[in-house]
């Protein structure tokens, strides 16, 4: 087959490499819709305004400050007091002064990492890069004044000098206090906080304590001292967003089961193989519409008025907006079933209830298992979300920390948890539905 | 051996067996059941009321809605139609935040349904050699679904303020994870043929994947995107609920300010909208899947 061959043969049926036009106007047609579309959608949502207001630099601290944690050092003017604490908390201030704090009479000389040094009084705050002194403020009565040239990266205010030389590096001075943050990459405290005894050990320093070390509490063997000690960290609050996170299990778990119990009865009642009388059948998928299309969210607000703020409001919303996704989709399952295994059954003498749990209910359990266990891992996401707008568990906690603002790490930990809790439900139910369905055929429970 | 003892054998084993059955069905439903009622028992014990003495007042909260929506009389239904001044004249209040909310919905499906049918074709076994990349791409998946929306929502409001963007990107990521699972198992499920053909006469792998997976799985795929619009479209509505924008906003301020009837206009509003698009959609699958079946 040379290329003249093939040329006649293109001359013979010209049709046949012809450009599909019609396809080729779809596709184009359908390429200027969605260009249509999104500059419409551009103008609509003001896309344009949205990123001119957008301030990249909130987005920086946020990031910023999930993976790192910044000491306080806080000079009050009135008193001339220094104070040492992590994240501004005063409760957790250091009692002694670490190493990178060091005080001698009038003056205190901060090392603030990244090859910068603050030299702080109550006079005077200079900032050092290495040797060279590039920020020079005196505190007067009326103000911080400055006396080295102005940065870019410096903030002047009347009342307030501001700066950040480095994103690990920031101070600021006013008129009655100079406050210095430190940043350090980690997740201080993670283990044990600042009140623990064991507090600066590592996990794996923990686990050799656990092992073989003598007793740091006499009272209680180092097991139970570690585990306590984690468990009730002040600053991360492990028990408590444990308990949390189980309580959103929990919710997802209650709501799921009870909607499938309550759809099963009532989803028959739905299908027009089952139920004669139309007007009934219609009403019956008419509540099935009318929960689903009530979200949870709106159910929850109906239940938190009813049993106040809590998971039973919560397990309530989700009970009843699922019953009604539930009740479409057996339904749905019941009236795609098989007539013959029901006539079989009836023909040997059934009744109507025999007809349908050895005629139907076989057939819909697969579809009726693998519905439940897949909105068991959806509903444990829409379980944070009720949470947060009321209803308690995770979603609550979660909501706290990202209300304050400013323990962005708080935020990310129990995020990381929520993701890690909704991918295990996810492989969880995924084999569950595998072992349940496809392990033994039709004969499952 | 002779027939009737065989049988006697089996009918004996069939009872063993079938007894079994019946007991592990019997020991899960009740450990089912003992779960639930634990379940409800320690929330009941976390919740601020209690299940008795809130049973009466359950139905408070829609009766003192449909109480304030009944005192409005036939004013009630124009609700939906009163306008507000916006920059460009006059708009109506309503409708045009209904719309925001179906444009967040639409938009996030959209992006979902590229980046998603992107990822998917990198996340099937049967079409990438590199598994190492396979996998990596399906965590990524897992991750992306997993990541609850509301939470991008805050961040990205946090970020940009009080604007629907921020909505549609979070309901676009979760949705490019959910798509590219499902539409990674229709691919996976594909018949392998064509691109065995494809390879044979000299493809590379883009035409392979263009001529060979995607005729076959665009069906399914366009409904696995109609039944997550359905969902998004609620999410939208949900993500306004924190500042997103669209009808959830609206929504917010009349729940703080306990204004009835429009409250109750808001919830018909979106009912009727969900059971509007579910029945399009619906329809539209149907179309869809027929002309795989056909």
């Amino acid at each position: 087959m040379d290329t003249t061959y093939m040329d006649t043969l293109a001359g013979k049926f010209p049709e046949a490499i012809a450009p599909n036009r019609r396809a080729q106007a779809a596709w184009l047609g359908g390429l200027f819709l969605l260009i249509g579309y999104l500059a419409y959608i551009w103008i609509a949502f003001d896309v344009a305004g949205a990123v001119a207001r957008s301030s990249m630099d909130r987005a920086k601290l946020l990031a910023l400050d999930s993976y790192a944690y910044k000491h306080h050092v806080e000079l009050s003017m009135r008193t001339g007091d220094l104070m040492v604490n992590l994240e501004g908390n005063r409760r957790n201030a250091f009692t002694e002064l670490p190493d990178w704090v060091e005080q001698a009479d009038e003056e205190t000389l901060v090392d603030m990492g990244q090859g910068f040094t603050a030299l702080l009084s109550v006079q005077s705050l200079r900032v050092f890069e290495g040797e060279t002194l590039i920020v020079d403020i005196e505190q007067t009565p009326a103000g911080p004044v400055l006396h080295s040239e102005p940065n870019d990266w410096m903030r002047i205010a009347p009342n307030k000098i501001e700066g950040r030389p480095d994103s690990y590096v920031r101070f600021i001075a006013t008129k009655s206090k100079i406050t210095l943050h430190v940043y350090s990459t980690g997740w201080e405290n993670f283990w044990f906080d600042n009140s623990s005894v064991l507090n600066g050990t590592g996990f794996w320093q923990a686990m050799g304590l656990v092992i073989y070390a003598p007793r740091v509490d006499p009272e209680q063997s180092n097991l139970t001292l570690v585990f306590s000690e984690i468990w009730d960290n002040n600053e991360w609050q492990h028990g408590q967003v444990m308990h949390a996170m189980l309580i959103t299990i929990l919710m997802a778990f209650c709501g799921t089961m009870l909607a499938a119990i309550t759809a099963l009865p009532l989803s028959f009642m739905a299908s027009n193989n089952i139920n004669p009388v139309g007007l009934l059948r219609g009403s019956f998928k008419r509540l099935f519409d009318i929960l689903r299309g009530v979200d949870a969210l709106i159910w929850s607000l109906v239940f938190i008025r009813a049993f106040g703020l809590g998971p039973l409001s919560g397990i309530l919303a989700l009970w009843f907006t699922d019953t009604g996704t539930f009740g479409k989709l057996f339904s749905e399952a019941i009236e795609n079933a098989d007539k013959k295994q029901m006539e079989g059954v009836s023909s040997v003498g059934a009744g109507a209830i025999q007809t349908t749990w050895f005629g139907v209910i076989p057939q819909i359990l697969p579809v009726l298992i693998s519905q439940t266990l897949y909105f068991l891992e959806s509903n444990t996401r829409s379980a944070t979300v009720i949470g947060m707008l009321g209803a308690g568990g995770i979603g609550l906690k979660l909501a706290d920390a990202m209300r304050t603002g400013q323990d962005w790490e708080n935020t990310m930990y129990i995020i990381s948890l929520i993701i890690a809790v909704v991918i295990l439900m996810d492989n969880l139910s995924s084999w569950l539905r595998i072992r349940l369905i496809k392990g033994q055929e039709k004969s499952v429970l | 051996m002779t027939d009737a003892t065989t049988t006697a054998l089996i009918a004996a084993q069939y009872e063993i067996a079938e007894r079994r059955r019946r007991v592990y069905t019997g020991v899960m439903l009740i450990v089912l059941v003992m779960m639930i009622l634990f379940g409800v028992q320690v929330a009941e014990d976390a919740n601020s009321g209690s299940l008795l003495t809130g049973l009466p007042k359950v139905f408070d909260y829609p009766y003192d809605i449909f109480r304030q929506a009944y005192a409005r009389g036939w004013s009630f239904w124009t609700i939906p139609f009163s306008v507000q001044h916006a920059d460009n004249g006059i708009q109506f209040t309503y409708i045009h935040y209904l719309i925001e909310t179906i444009n967040i919905a639409i938009l996030s499906t959209l992006f979902g349904f590229l980046f998603g049918g992107i990822i998917s074709i990198i996340a099937s076994r049967n079409l990438v050699k590199n598994q190492a990349l396979v996998w990596i791409t399906r965590r990524f998946t897992d991750i992306a679904r997993a990541f609850p929306e509301i939470v991008i929502a805050l961040f990205l409001i946090f970020i940009f303020g009080k604007n629907p963007i921020a909505a549609a990107v979070a309901i676009a990521f979760h949705t490019t994870g959910a798509l590219s699972k499902m539409f990674s198992e229709v691919n996976e499920n594909a018949d392998m043929k064509a691109w065995e053909g494809l390879e044979a006469s000299g493809a590379n792998w883009l035409q392979k994947v263009w001529f060979g997976i995607i005729p076959q799985v665009w069906p399914n795929w366009i409904s696995y995107a109609l039944l997550r619009f359905e969902i998004n479209v609620r999410a939208s509505a949900i993500l306004g609920f924190v500042g997103a924008g669209g009808l959830g906003q609206q929504f917010k301020t009349f729940v703080d300010w306990k204004f009835g009837a429009d409250i109750a206009s808001i919830i018909l509003m979106l009912i009727l909208t969900i059971i509007a698009i579910d029945m399009l959609s619906t329809w539209a699958r149907r179309r869809f899947i027929g002309k795989v079946a056909h």
